[in-house]
């Protein structure tokens, strides 16, 4: 099954990407979302446990993704 | 009606103060945050925001809600800007009306203390020699190559 990725800021940056569409197997969590961003080159930068967010709410990594779904890792946010 | 909205164009804060006034409400509460000259002892010549817009939005009317639940009878209105900004810019405006000042007042320190919190909003400061980089209010600004 396929996800929907979006990646921020400096997140962004260092992956040299806002978004992409990854593979996965059924059953997989965000948590495995960010091990894979994790693997492609500058995914390096981004820290092992960020925030999360599912389907543009805040979500833990233990959270089972679906088909379709969009996961947003979110660097610190700065608003204000 | 509270509302909150993300906008690219500057924010008229007497639209949005007209927004939460009435004639039962006998206090209206102001913040506005602006773009500060200078970070970490850095000179700032502006910022640019970014966001995640769907989540950024359903974000801050979450923090609404939560206001409106807290502190019963006040009125919020929140804009948050997007884009370039030059200093003394205003980035975000919130307006809280109700009959009474206190609410008025403690609903929006709320407002603000939770949009800094937890809204999925970014910014990338410009300084005046050149360089710029992701801000990064947990520490020291993310470092990110280019």
């Amino acid at each position: 099954m396929t996800v929907r990725v979006l990646l921020f800021a400096s997140y962004a940056d260092a992956v040299g990407r806002s978004e992409l569409t990854l593979d996965l197997a059924e059953g997989s969590v965000i948590g495995d979302v960010v091990a894979r961003v994790r693997e492609l080159a500058g995914g390096h930068a981004l820290p092992p446990a960020p925030l999360l967010a599912l389907n543009a709410a805040y979500a833990k990594p233990s959270t089972v993704v679906r088909r379709g779904d969009e996961v947003a890792i979110i660097p610190p946010v700065a608003g204000g | 009606m509270s509302a909150a909205r993300l906008v690219v164009q500057p924010i008229d804060v007497s639209a949005l103060t007209s927004e939460v006034a009435g004639d039962d409400r006998g206090a209206i509460s102001i913040f506005l945050g602006t773009v500060r000259n200078s970070n970490e002892g850095r000179a700032v010549d502006g910022i640019d925001y970014s966001a995640y817009e769907a989540m950024a939005v359903a974000e801050m009317n979450r923090i609404v809600a939560e206001a409106v639940d807290r502190f019963p009878g006040v009125e919020v209105a929140l804009e948050h800007r997007t884009g370039t900004l030059k200093v003394g810019d205003v980035s975000v405006a919130i307006a809280c009306a109700h009959a009474h000042r206190s609410p008025a007042l403690d609903a929006n320190r709320y407002v603000i203390e939770e949009l800094k919190r937890r809204v999925p909003i970014w910014k990338r400061e410009h300084y005046l020699d050149g360089t710029s980089e992701w801000v990064d209010p947990s520490g020291r600004p993310a470092e990110v190559s280019s």
